[in-house]
């Protein structure tokens, strides 16, 4: 049965739902904390807080990724509606903030450690290396904020309204899962460059 | 003298809308090419014309969006400016960390002003996306 057939033919869903912040404001200290720790690394430009920063993000970053995509998705993906539109309902918000916070922490402190070993350096026989890494960033940054980012923003304003509309639901839901699942896919890129550099 | 038709709210999936996702999409494919290919480079410096190139694309593309965008009719253009204006905050934030990190390289001259274009340009382009993809499921009346 179709997501759209099981929220009925008017497309809405019924029931109490809990209110919630699409943003949790809560969370936003410990994101403070973690961004003005990745600054004072790069300004300090010092090895641990660098390596702990890019390696707590990635290691974060890639996991999360990989979970939500091969574990978590197809479970959500298998749910009725309603029990899709409560989990939804506590799991994207957190998302919303955790993301983007663990991917600016592996980012902004790699580029610093690629700086660091070289690794920027054309003529290092690990450039090629890192080169792919940013290809695979890349990719996973377009698909990210076009197409996941917004559909994750998307259902939560949906499940805000009176009464949400159970097809723009399953419809943004769907594409959250089959992103989160294609940069699940490119996570395992990242894994194999990764370890490729330090070995 | 005959009344002005009542408004009547449209279901949002029936509308048409267009291509503001793919079109943002592909600008930030430019972006991306733009930066990892100037990035690579680091702390050297790139060759100009090819990133000039890019940063082109992606600023055509985004004035095409925008030119899209401004024609939808009716549209929950409140909604809009208040998932974009979050969202460009957000972004602002993130663009002025990867600007520090570049400051801090000692990035200097064309090439930052390139990269910091290229910047403006994803901080521009996100809330774009985001506040479409929210704003094109708001109820509105025809």
């Amino acid at each position: 049965m179709t997501a759209a057939a099981e929220a009925g033919t008017a497309g809405r869903v019924e029931g109490e739902r809990p209110r919630f912040q699409v943003i949790p404001v809560r969370g936003l200290p410990f994101v403070a904390l973690a961004l003005i720790g990745v600054v004072v690394a790069i300004a300090r430009d010092e090895r641990w807080g660098l390596v702990f920063c890019h390696v707590v993000g990635g290691g974060l970053w890639t996991a999360i990724d990989l979970f939500v995509g091969f574990v978590v998705g197809p479970i959500v993906g298998r749910l009725s509606i309603p029990a899709r539109v409560e989990f939804s309902i506590r799991f994207m918000p957190k998302m919303a903030l955790i993301i983007p916070t663990v991917v600016t922490m592996t980012l902004a402190a790699g580029f610093q450690l690629a700086r660091q070993d070289g690794f920027l350096d054309t003529s290092h026989p690990n450039h090629a290396w890192v080169v792919a890494s940013m290809c695979v960033v890349g990719v996973m940054a377009v698909i990210a904020l076009a197409y996941l980012e917004p559909a994750n923003i998307a259902v939560l304003f949906e499940l805000r309204k009176p009464e949400p509309d159970g097809e723009v639901i399953a419809r943004l839901m769907r594409r959250f899962m089959y992103t989160a699942g294609i940069t699940g896919a490119m996570q395992i890129a990242t894994l194999i460059i990764m370890t490729r550099l330090v070995s | 003298m005959a009344s002005a038709p009542a408004a009547v709210p449209v279901r949002p999936l029936e509308r048409r809308m267009p291509p503001v996702t793919e079109i943002g999409a592909a600008s930030m494919v430019a972006i991306a090419a733009g930066v990892i290919y100037m990035a690579s480079y680091l702390p050297k410096r790139a060759p100009l014309g090819v990133a000039i190139a890019l940063l082109a694309v992606a600023a055509g593309l985004q004035v095409v969006n925008w030119v899209l965008l401004s024609r939808i009719r009716p549209f929950a253009w409140n909604r809009f400016f208040q998932v974009a204006g979050w969202t460009l905050l957000a972004y602002a934030v993130i663009a002025g960390m990867i600007e520090y990190a570049f400051l801090f390289d000692h990035t200097r001259g064309a090439q930052l002003a390139l990269l910091t274009a290229m910047l403006a340009l994803f901080m521009l382009n996100v809330p774009v996306l985001v506040a479409f993809t929210v704003a094109r499921y708001q109820a509105v009346d025809q």
